[in-house]
């Protein structure tokens, strides 16, 4: 049976347990029933041409893990950006941790999907909120049949969750391939701020396939900062969907730092619904042998005087491949729309290979909209002059790709995670300089 | 310290060197003179390890090793330094950052520990403050936007933090002015002790005024043509390089 046919027989069952006068099971249906008609994305689509889903589509994935399983917090400590004195939501094999995470109630909440689509309490946001942003589209259609667990953050009007919360994703192997489908909903209501810090973690080499969706409504005036790490082993691959609406004067901003994993597929929308908004999306990918990071952008801007800044960075070695796809569209309502994309690459090997391509479509005749994209080698004459101050080729080499890699990260908010980053590149690149840059 | 016995080398096919002979000893300045397209900066590259130059020939003896073999990096741990024509930009390292990665990499290669924090801090700033080097400085990135009289001011701090035993300084005076140039022949006289060497190419007499050369050169073709004092730097600034070209064909 493949994984198509599997998945479909799954949600019968899945759907049994389900309480059937739930608000959301009709979403549920409609949305098995879109993923039915159209199936796993393949080559043949456009916005797929460099992304193929074949290699990890053959697996024989559970759907739900049998049991759910314990980790020993020092096992995964080094995955968690702070120990102590922040929220954690922790998932093992996708169902919820409540020994490894610590959520709250008091100003805000930060808790679990499972309990904000079962509960009366939240079921006016989830209203209001839940699947209203993401389009269709087979693999959002896929994730919103079976969602069930995930993290849940809604953050009132005017509060400002200080410490960044952490949403962490581990696989522990206990199956031999397991497919997870994280749905996570992030209300920042009108001036309210709050900083988020997402991982997938495998804990072994049985293959993990995750299909995450993550939707962020950012009221006027709010302030998101999303932090992706995408870190995993390279027996794990993800597509990320993660889709963010806008209120006025509101500023979102999505960081995503992929270093691991067998193919990684962000597909990472902006929705503009106010005037005076602004949208970052920025990202280091640092990859090598054979693995596969697709970005694919969208920034929609609807209304005027807004901004966005695309900046995306990668180093690709051995046989690695890389795409970036920057969409951008501007109404023609959109007027001193600010849009900029940058998409720089350095390629390291022969046998690395990089597709970049900036769509602009714009409508609107009086904006300010630049795109430029690079592929080039580590300068050699940058080389010789590092070595010629007696630092060895390896070290220069690292110290070029930080460098390189070192604007995205100035814009790093978290210290710790700066800190974080920073390691993981080191250790990716294999040279520790002994400082932050 | 320094001996370079019949060195040919070329770059994409072209021959530059033509069994260049020169020696430098500790405690000496040399200036190495010719006009556009002798060789001079050529000579500063191999000599410090570039390895788009190939070496055809000869030999380069430094310390009583040849180093011919050695990597850049190498050739710097043991006390080659280049200051450079054309310093490198390196945007998102930053002038501090960058020095000390350098001297950590160096003592490294020494099997030494790197250098506390303290101290390394202490002689950034002393170095600093003795070329009028402004602190927000080192905290830019390194050369990126920096005027032509700051990435050689830049050249000349790296050297002063380094220590090189043999300062190769590769056209340190075209781009600055005379303020500048003092500051920066300052600095090297200041650096001068009777263990090391300095070998300064340039073009001009200019710079020589400043940091008075003991042997002075004229590199014409690929080979050093004639040697002599620094009286020789104050004739070929008024008579050119063709005089000698065509003493040298007789």
């Amino acid at each position: 049976m493949d994984l198509k046919e599997k998945l479909l027989s799954s949600y019968l069952a899945f759907e049994e347990t389900l309480d059937l006068d739930n608000d959301i099971h009709d979403i549920r249906n409609n949305a098995i029933k879109y993923f039915e008609d159209t199936g796993f994305p393949n080559k043949k689509l456009e916005a797929w041409k460099y992304t193929s889903l074949n290699s990890i589509l053959k697996e024989d994935y559970s759907i739900f893990p049998k049991q759910s399983s314990a980790i020993d917090y020092k096992e995964v400590k080094q995955y968690f950006v702070y120990d102590i004195d922040s929220y954690q939501i922790v998932f093992i094999d996708g169902i919820y941790s409540s020994h490894l995470s610590k959520t709250t109630h008091d100003k805000f909440d930060a808790c679990l999907m499972s309990s904000a689509l079962n509960s009366s309490k939240y079921n006016k946001v989830i209203q209001k909120y839940f699947n209203k942003i993401a389009p269709k589209d087979s693999l959002t259609a896929l994730n919103t049949a079976f969602s069930k667990e995930g993290a849940y953050i809604y953050i009132p009007k005017n509060v400002v969750a200080e410490k960044p919360i952490q949403i962490l994703n581990f696989s522990t192997g206990n199956e031999h391939a397991l497919m997870l489908q994280p749905r996570n909903l992030i209300v920042v209501e009108d001036g309210a701020q709050v900083q988020i810090i997402e991982r997938h973690q495998s804990l072994t080499d049985n293959a993990v396939f995750t299909n995450s969706v993550t939707e962020i409504y950012a009221g006027k005036n709010a302030q998101a900062d999303y932090y992706k790490i995408q870190s995993d082993k390279i027996s794990s691959s993800l597509i990320d969907n993660t889709f963010i609406s806008q209120e006025r004067d509101s500023e979102v901003s999505v960081h995503t730092f992929s270093f691991g994993g067998k193919i990684t597929r962000n597909n990472l929308n902006f929705y503009q619904n106010g005037s005076g908004i602004n949208s970052i999306l920025k990202g280091v990918t640092i990859i090598e042998g054979k693995q596969h990071v697709d970005h694919n952008t969208l920034v929609h801007h609807r209304q005027p005087h807004c901004e966005s800044h695309q900046d995306y960075k990668g180093i690709f070695a051995d046989k690695a491949t890389g795409v970036f796809n920057g969409k951008v569209f501007v109404d023609k309502i959109a007027q001193k729309t600010d849009a900029y994309q940058s998409n720089n690459n350095i390629v390291i090997d022969d046998g690395a290979t990089i597709n970049t391509k900036p769509q602009l479509e714009i409508f609107a005749d009086d904006v300010k909209c630049s795109h430029g994209c690079t592929i080039g080698q580590l300068d050699e004459e940058a080389l010789f002059y590092m070595q010629s101050r007696g630092i060895p080729k390896k070290e220069a080499r690292a110290l070029l790709m930080y460098a390189f890699a070192n604007n995205v990260l100035t814009s790093v908010k978290i210290p710790e995670l700066k800190t974080r980053i920073t390691n993981e590149i080191a250790d990716k690149i294999g040279v520790q300089l002994g400082f932050d840059l | 310290m320094l001996k370079i016995n019949n060195l040919h080398a070329e770059v994409e096919g072209n021959k530059i060197l033509n069994g260049l002979n020169l020696e430098i000893k500790p405690g000496e300045v040399h200036a190495i003179m010719g006009p556009n397209g002798s060789g001079k900066s050529t000579l500063a590259s191999v000599v410090a390890g570039n390895e788009e130059y190939e070496v055809t020939e000869g030999e380069i003896i430094f310390d009583k090793s040849n180093i011919l073999e050695l990597s850049a990096d190498e050739r710097a741990q043991r006390g080659i330094f280049l200051s450079f024509q054309y310093p490198v930009e390196i945007p998102g390292v930053t002038v501090t950052n960058f020095i000390r990665t350098a001297i950590n990499q160096i003592r490294k290669a020494k099997g030494l520990k790197d250098m506390p924090a303290n101290e390394m801090l202490k002689k950034i700033r002393e170095k600093a403050a003795m070329l009028s080097m402004d602190r927000k400085f080192l905290s830019r990135s390194l050369n990126e936007g920096f005027s032509g009289g700051e990435k050689k001011r830049n050249e000349i701090f790296q050297m002063a933090m380094l220590e090189p035993k043999l300062a190769i300084l590769d056209e340190t005076d075209s781009g600055l002015d005379i303020d500048a140039l003092r500051i920066v022949a300052d600095g090297v006289n200041k650096l001068r002790t009777k263990d090391n060497a300095t070998l300064v190419i340039t073009h001009y007499q200019r710079l020589l005024d400043y940091i008075v050369p003991d042997v002075v050169h004229v590199l014409v073709d690929g080979r050093i043509i004639k040697t002599g004092d620094k009286e020789l730097a104050k004739e070929l600034e008024v008579k050119g390089y063709d005089w000698l070209r065509e003493e040298a064909v007789v």
